[in-house]
């Protein structure tokens, strides 16, 4: 696969964040051919294009605002359809190893503004809020800027270009919550609660903020529903394969000789993307690495070829996640990343849920205890065993993203925690172990 | 001191919070009928006024460097909630400070990629020179330091903020030279961001108000310089590689799907060719480049559209003929529709 700038195509150009930059590069121009469509049109068109959401899940963008109730024709509208409809943003980029929204909001903010508009007006919302992570001062700053850039230029406020469409955006900042990224936590959140995730259903499209239908999005999706405007749904659907199409921007980092942001199409393979990065750093080889954030089970190098998109890489055991591809090599010790990982989780646990408020902790400290050499064969089946009652036992995905490294470097690297025990636990391991040891089996 | 105090109990029981529960300190700014006015204002921007909240505790924050119990208290006025209704949200998220900050926040990213790159040395090494660990202010009161989860910059690793500024690619060394620049009240320019003020400073943009005195200064701030390497990684690449995504059909062209009234409403001008394409066009122009001509004139303009359309496999050949060994200057815009898809390089249709 080629690289295909599409999302990063403006990010290079001078004073990218400005709107004068943004206008000169077909910026906006998307916005006046979806405000001549009808809001319904829109949809289908978005639908058509194969767009899935680009925060981890994957959902189909187009279903998700087709589920939006809308008044009928001719009948005086009741129940949901009858509230105001309203477009979240979820720019709470802090999954581990994610850091593309924040470059796209500091390199080109009026994509992502002309994304919001677009959108608000095919589910015919008049107000937009963007929930940006409050450490993220430089990209909310860019962000706040273009907004008043739009709003003075007369693509946000009253009267949208003479369409008469009207649309109000908010930019508000998060204070420090991991949690916040959860869709229902950062709707919580916004109405000025501690962020904790709701229970499902009913679902946001429904009951969302204050009550009514609303739709939260990611930045990238949403930044990329003027290109899908623009340049068509065939034109989109010619990136990657059909269930899962579009321009993706991989974020690579850690033992690679080039980290940053690579955009090609969706299921380029990580051996592509790492030639792309000039390979591992010289002289090491990739050990394991993830395919999308820290709640994405590891992968190895036997997965180098796994086509990066999400049929595909959930086929393989893992989840696309955010495309955020940590890569570590054979210095790294896999129990030690997992600890790390796994402090997170417990950090960051909102504690709603006893399963991961409790499990968590627990984890963390089993983990503790092997990486300082004073683990126990039951160690690593406690470790299960725990991941076992964490895992689809909670409200929202954190607790199960919390399971993933430990599940899969178990699974891929059990030599590895396995040499951190006493020679004399090694020794009894044989009979405890519910799982196979490594290489022992077929 | 601190606004939302635990108990000794608790802290045994939790290991969360072991903060004494002392009266504000002396020295503190009082909050004035200004804040208040400015509470009303972000309360107005909302159609719930419980959603300006966060914004509100940014707000106190900005004027006292922490969550007071003043500020907590102002909070609750305004917005006809309790006191601990105000104090269970404050606690729950990591910006709000239960203790007085000092003048700037120093936070660095343990977090894996960060800490195996290097970061958890950088915690360490500044942890003993301010004598002080995680959410602790050193003695002269310059400094708060404290860990952090991923800040979302794990292509800049290992990263330190300061007033959640960044400072990429650091290690012991430049992360202690920073600290003891911003000890000596120099503000190092951050790598990336706006030239560094102090936490109460950035505190009150996150609450949706401009730090800055004058216009200038905040233009000068959304403006700042900055290195952007791993950012703009991705598109040099293409550049130098001659690659781009597959090109938008232009206006000439008929549309795909030409039964879709729709199409036909679209307005001219919408794919059109652009100030900014002609530009960068002529910078690619410009570069004098032949291998770049050559590339470019083997570029048919329907080359794009047939990207991703049942290709031959042999497509894929890198050394193509048609590679150009060097295209326009790195950062120069290459958007799609710049029409310079290079032969060789359109890949075949992954199979769904």
């Amino acid at each position: 696969m080629p690289l295909t700038p599409v999302l990063t195509s403006r990010w290079g150009a001078d004073q990218s964040w400005r709107l004068s930059t943004y206008e000169s590069m077909d910026g906006y121009a998307a916005l006046r051919t979806a405000l001549s469509m009808s809001p319904d049109e829109l949809v289908t068109s978005v639908k058509d294009s194969g767009l899935r959401g680009r925060g981890g899940a994957g959902f189909p963008t187009g279903m998700k605002w087709s589920f939006i109730p809308q008044p009928k024709p001719g009948e005086t509208p009741t129940g949901p359809a009858a509230l105001p409809k309203y477009l979240v943003v979820n720019a709470d980029e802090g999954e581990p190893g994610t850091c593309k929204d924040l470059p796209l909001m500091m390199a080109d903010p009026h994509s992502l503004i002309e994304g919001v508009i677009i959108s608000a007006y095919a589910i015919r919302s008049h107000l937009a809020v963007i929930y940006v992570r409050g450490e993220a001062v430089h990209a909310h700053r860019r962000l706040m800027n273009a907004v008043g850039e739009a709003y003075a230029a007369g693509y946000l406020g009253r009267d949208i270009l003479g369409s008469g469409y009207d649309l109000e955006l908010i930019v508000h900042a998060g204070a420090g919550a991991y949690i916040c990224g959860e869709e229902t936590a950062l709707l919580d959140s916004l109405e000025g609660y501690r962020g904790q995730p709701r229970l499902k259903p009913p679902f946001p499209a429904v009951a969302g903020l204050y009550g009514a239908p609303t739709v939260i999005n990611n930045v990238e999706t949403l930044a990329s529903v003027p290109f899908v405007v623009r340049g068509g749904a065939e034109w989109f659907k010619a990136f990657g394969p059909e269930k899962s199409p579009g321009p993706k921007i991989y974020s690579l980092s850690g033992r690679v000789v080039r980290p940053g942001q690579y955009e090609a199409p969706m299921g380029t393979t990580m051996r592509e993307l790492l030639e792309m990065a000039g390979g591992v750093r010289p002289g090491h080889e990739l050990k394991f690495w993830t395919p999308g954030g820290s709640s994405t089970p590891y992968f190895t190098p036997e997965h180098l070829d796994v086509p990066l998109d999400f049929d595909s890489v959930a086929a393989a055991g893992s989840m696309l996640g955010t495309t955020a591809l940590m890569v570590f090599d054979e210095t790294d010790s896999i129990v030690e990343a997992t600890l790390r990982f796994t402090q997170f989780y417990a950090h960051e646990s909102c504690g709603k849920c006893t399963p991961c408020r409790e499990g968590t902790y627990w984890l963390v400290q089993i983990l503790q205890r092997l990486v300082d050499g004073q683990g126990t064969a039951q160690d690593l089946d406690l470790l299960v065993d725990t991941c076992d009652n964490i895992l689809g036992r909670s409200f929202c995905a954190l607790g199960d993203g919390a399971t993933s490294c430990i599940s899969s470097s178990l699974k891929y690297f059990k030599d590895d925690y396995v040499a951190l025990l006493p020679p004399e636990e090694q020794a009894r391991l044989g009979r405890s172990l519910r799982l196979e040891p490594v290489g022992a089996a077929s | 001191m601190s606004a939302l105090p635990g108990s000794m109990e608790g802290a045994l029981t939790t290991g969360l919070d072991d903060s004494p529960v002392l009266p504000a300190p002396a020295d503190l700014p009082p909050l004035t009928e200004q804040t208040r006015i400015e509470a009303r204002e972000i309360i107005a921007r909302y159609p719930v006024a419980r959603s300006a909240l966060l914004p509100m505790l940014h707000l106190v924050q900005s004027y006292q460097g922490y969550v007071s119990p003043e500020g907590v208290a102002l909070c609750a006025e305004e917005l006809g909630l309790t006191k601990a209704e105000v104090g269970a949200v404050a606690t729950f998220y990591t910006m709000y400070k239960r203790r007085p900050t000092g003048r700037h926040l120093v936070s660095v990213c343990t977090n894996t990629l960060c800490a195996v790159l290097g970061g958890q040395r950088i915690m360490d090494a500044l942890s003993a020179d301010l004598g002080v660990h995680h959410d602790e202010t050193s003695a002269d009161g310059s400094i708060t330091l404290e860990h952090a989860e991923c800040l979302a910059a794990c292509d800049y690793a290992p990263v330190v903020t300061v007033d959640y500024e960044f400072y990429d690619q650091q290690d012991v060394e430049s992360a202690r030279a920073l600290v003891q620049a911003l000890r000596r009240g120099d503000k190092p320019h951050p790598t990336r961001g706006a030239p560094l003020t102090d936490f109460r400073g950035v505190s009150r943009q996150l609450a949706g108000f401009s730090q800055h005195a004058d216009e200038a200064a905040a233009a000068a701030a959304v403006d700042a310089p900055g290195e952007y390497g791993p950012t703009l990684a991705g598109l040099r690449l293409a550049a130098e590689r001659g690659e781009s995504a597959p090109e938008m059909q232009g206006p000439e062209q008929p549309p795909a799907d030409a039964e879709e009234p729709r199409e036909t409403v679209r307005p001219s001008g919408d794919t059109g060719e652009t100030p900014g394409k002609e530009a960068a066009d002529a910078r690619v122009a410009a570069a004098d480049n032949p291998a770049e001509e050559a590339g470019a004139a083997q570029s048919h303009p329907d080359k794009g559209a047939e990207y991703g359309r049942g290709r031959p496999a042999g497509g894929l050949d890198r050394s193509g003929t048609g590679t150009p060994a060097q295209s326009e200057p790195a950062g120069g815009y290459q958007g799609p529709g710049t029409g310079r898809t290079v032969e060789g390089r359109t890949p075949p249709k992954r199979k769904g």
